[in-house]
């Protein structure tokens, strides 16, 4: 018995099970401090939906040898020019969200190109140099969002100002287009997001099949032995340059759908640390900087969203002051040394 | 009594085995005061080995220690690590220099020795704040030169000091230290030219007459024969011979580091095959790969010959291979069924049908994290598009798993490859089932030609020859061309049609397997030998 629980743990990883008896622990503290639990399970549902496809962009570069996407914000900043210019056309419901995508995809496929170029010439350095492509291009982009032409008075500083405001709703556009579709009721508290989970269900989809093609199998032979690859005649440079544009291009849809489900697009300094919570995620759910699967991405988002809605609604109601925050830097912070200077297991 | 102070280190009945494995057996060497002593052997003979267990090394102890007994100096030791063995007075030149560059010869040759002057401050935090003491720095340094009888100036910056000079600054720190008594030479001329050497050699001559005796390894036997008073020769672990250079020559080591009975197995007949088509003609080809360059070699490779390359480690043997492969940067002129072929794309040679079994099988050969089916498809896959499920007219490639899976159970049965399944991880098992996954991932390839890299390395003995065995039955059913590089002469002479042998980057003989030992043995050893014996294997 003792023998059979210990490899269930070995599987499984002890973080894993001590955060889910910890998320496990908070539902059952939720209702004696006054929290309800359907509601609280609807938080997490819904925050599993906005921030799946984050998580999942991270996966091609972490296969392709890359590391963990830290310049993750590249994506996001050709998402928000997607959502912005979608808006400015004023185009609403599905046929705007859709724009959106298709503008941010088009953005994020250059932007993952240049970034891509940057990458292939810092192999081995690639997280800490990309950590600081994050942080210099959404201060770049502070500038971009004053100087841009967007007209939309929806969109820019009210009282005849100019350049995008920090807050941008999108009420009345696209707001809930992928939650609201097909949506299912349970009881008063939880509404069951049906397209957004479809949707982060057909993305995930579509990434384990390309790991499943000629072309995907050779990025993950790159990630696991770049010589092996190279001796097998395969152009190493080119399949993490794919690796890098295809988690560009996921990360800018990420952030569409996102915004979609929150209602508001964020600019400005809004992105400067969105990459942390999408790899703590990650590694939380299993992945190391060299192993990363589907699997992890949807254990690990689901743990991670777990404990940032939890973790507030319950703490606060029993210390009475808000400590969520901090919580929350300790528990993603936390995370990514934890995994960063693990070794990686099974290595020999 | 007084016999045995003669001696400065005796070992005595040295043995070592590496998991199992014997690699010294019962070694006898004996050093007396002021005495050069010459050790000789091919490479994997013992010699970094029985080096080893001298100056303690912690491989040694990590490996279950050693047999047998040193005694130094009259006393029986066993050191626990190099410092002590440095402290009793055993120094070590290496072959590779490690200096600071930026550093004059005086404070690279003094570093971490050098003479204090006492200043106040050191009353406070120490002797560690003391100012280094210049004049007598200079002074020493001077002293270990005049010793070694050369010209070396002590203020000169070691970056700037010629090749030939460096390995004088590293011997010159060696016997600065007043307690010296031993001095170990790893091959300290491989990388001079001879009229350096020869000044190398000159002066460690010089020292003996102070009382300090040396261990002088090399692979040049001319240089051996020159400085040494006594020669060891060691093969498989073994001391073959000790003889005396007054009287003996460069053949009849040779012939003791290659060994006689290897004449016995040649003899089993060999099937003549009449083989003449040339399929591959390599002219003039360079190689940049670091510690195995070739510079400038040429041959040619019949259809369906096994044609063996050989030589010592370093001498860029492995070059070759992993050059024409594309793995390292070539240039040169390499035909391929008559036609010239460009080098430097990797995906070109494979497409062309030429293969390859990397040396390095856990660096290059496999995807250790990866299943068994994975590791013997992929390249196929990859190259010739083979298990794949095309879509939308070829937009879209799936991996066809199950062709995969049933590809890699034929293999796994037809070369007995010891494993759980086919969806086993590769770095799961053992080396020479792994090197099968390497000749398994290119035999699904289906090439005109392989080469294949020192397929035996690493792996045990019944591997070995299975592994040997199945080069021999690929290339007789298939009539697939093989070129095998090896360091194990036996092997080559085991299976080779004719076997080049590569020193310095270049080949320096072809030979039939049936030839002499000694006459491999010396084109291994380099031409220059060769030259002043007037002898000729061209």
């Amino acid at each position: 018995m003792k023998e059979k629980i210990k490899k269930i743990v070995e599987i499984i990883g002890l973080p894993r099970i001590i955060i889910f008896f910890f998320i496990g622990s908070l539902f059952v503290i939720a209702p004696i401090v006054g929290v309800r639990i359907d509601s609280s399970l609807n938080d997490v549902i819904v925050r599993f939906g906005m921030n799946g496809i984050l998580v999942l962009s991270l996966i091609p570069m972490v296969k392709a040898g890359c590391g963990l996407n830290f310049g993750l914000q590249l994506g996001i900043i050709a998402g928000l020019v997607g959502a912005v210019t979608s808006i400015e056309l004023e185009l609403r419901g599905f046929m705007g969200f859709f724009t959106a995508i298709g503008i941010a995809i088009f953005i994020a496929v250059i932007l993952g190109f240049l970034y891509g170029i940057l990458l292939n010439k810092i192999k081995g350095d690639e997280m800490v140099v990309a950590t600081y492509i994050g942080f210099s291009s959404v201060s770049f982009m502070c500038i971009l969002w004053l100087l841009l032409p967007y007209k939309s008075p929806n969109m820019i500083w009210a009282v005849g100002g100019s350049g995008l405001r920090t807050t941008i709703s999108l009420q009345g556009y696209w707001f809930h287009v992928l939650t609201d579709f097909l949506k299912i009721n349970f009881g008063s508290h939880i509404v069951f997001p049906t397209g957004t989970i479809l949707f982060f269900s057909l993305l995930s989809f579509l990434v384990w099949a390309f790991f499943k093609t000629k072309t995907g199998t050779a990025m993950a032979a790159v990630g696991s032995n770049a010589y092996y690859a190279k001796s097998c005649g395969i152009n190493v440079n080119k399949m993490r340059m794919i690796s890098v544009i295809l988690s560009t291009v996921i990360a800018a849809i990420g952030i569409i759908v996102y915004q979609e489900s929150f209602g508001f697009i964020q600019l400005y300094l809004a992105p400067l640390y969105m990459a942390f919570p999408a790899i703590a995620a990650l590694l939380l759910g299993g992945a190391s900087i060299k192993k990363a699967s589907i699997k992890n991405v949807i254990i690990g988002a689901f743990l991670f969203q777990g404990i940032l809605t939890m973790t507030p609604s319950v703490m606060n109601n029993i210390v009475q002051s808000d400590m969520s925050e901090t919580i929350r830097i300790i528990v993603s912070n936390g995370l990514i040394v934890y995994a960063l200077t693990r070794k990686i297991e099974r290595e020999r | 009594m007084e016999l045995k102070e003669n001696y400065l280190l005796k070992m005595e009945k040295v043995s070592k085995s590496f998991y199992g494995n014997k690699v010294l057996k019962d070694i006898n060497i004996s050093v007396k005061y002021g005495e050069i002593v010459g050790l000789v052997g091919e490479n994997g003979a013992g010699k970094s080995t029985l080096m080893n267990i001298l100056f303690g090394n912690r491989i040694i102890h990590e490996t279950g220690g050693f047999e047998g007994k040193i005694i130094f100096a009259g006393k029986e030791v066993s050191f626990n690590s190099p410092f002590d063995a440095i402290d009793a007075g055993i120094g070590m030149v290496h072959q590779e220099f490690i200096f600071i560059p930026d550093y004059t010869v005086t404070e690279n040759i003094l570093l971490n020795k050098e003479p204090t002057k006492y200043n106040f401050i050191s009353e406070i935090f120490g002797d560690k704040i003391n100012l280094l003491d210049r004049e007598e720095m200079k002074r020493r340094t001077i002293e270990a030169i005049k010793k070694l009888d050369i010209e070396l100036d002590p203020e000169m910056v070691v970056k700037e000091i010629p090749i030939g000079h460096k390995q004088f600054i590293e011997i010159a720190r060696e016997i600065d230290r007043k307690s010296l008594k031993l001095l170990v030479l790893d091959e300290p001329t491989a990388v001079l030219t001879e009229s350096e050497a020869d000044i190398v050699i000159k002066a460690i001559k010089k020292l003996t007459a102070a009382g300090i005796s040396i261990i002088f390894i090399s692979h040049r036997l001319q240089e051996i024969l020159n400085g040494c008073d006594r020669i060891f020769v060691l093969r498989d672990g073994a001391i073959q011979k000790e003889l005396v250079p007054t009287e003996t020559n460069p053949r009849e080591i040779a012939e003791y580091m290659i060994g006689h009975e290897l004449k016995k197995g040649n003899l089993k007949a060999k099937e003549t095959r009449k083989i003449n088509d040339t399929i591959l003609e390599v002219n003039n080809l360079w190689v940049d790969m670091p510690g195995e360059q070739v510079n400038g070699v040429s041959f040619k490779v019949n259809k369906g010959e096994i044609f063996g390359i050989g030589g010592l480690t370093g001498q860029g043997k492995l070059g070759i291979a992993n050059g024409i492969m594309g793995l390292y940067p070539a240039e040169g002129e390499v035909k391929f069924k008559g036609k010239p072929i460009h080098l430097n794309n990797s995906k070109y040679i494979l497409e062309q049908g030429i293969a390859f079994v990397s040396e390095d099988r856990r660096g290059l050969g496999l995807l250790l994290d990866q299943p068994i089916f994975k590791n013997i498809t992929f390249t196929a896959m990859q190259i010739k598009e083979k298990f794949i499920k095309s879509f939308l007219g070829g937009m879209i490639k799936f991996c066809d798993d199950q062709a995969m899976i049933k590809i890699t159970k034929e293999y796994i049965d037809s070369l007995q490859i010891k494993c759980e399944s086919e969806k086993q991880l590769a770095f799961e098992l053992s080396g020479g089932n792994q090197q099968k996954l390497c000749m398994a991932k290119v035999f699904v390839l289906q090439p005109e030609l392989i080469f294949v890299s020192e397929p035996t390395r690493g792996i045990d003995v019944g591997a070995k020859s299975l592994v040997l065995d199945t080069l021999r039955q690929y290339n007789r059913k298939y009539g697939t061309t093989i070129i095998m590089v090896s360091s194990e002469l036996i092997e080559l002479m085991s299976i080779c049609e004719r076997i080049a042998i590569v020193d310095e980057g270049q080949i320096s003989g072809i030979l039939p397997p049936n030839a002499q030992p000694e006459e491999f043995g010396l084109l291994m050893l380099g031409k220059k030998i060769e030259e002043k014996e007037g002898s000729v294997y061209k």
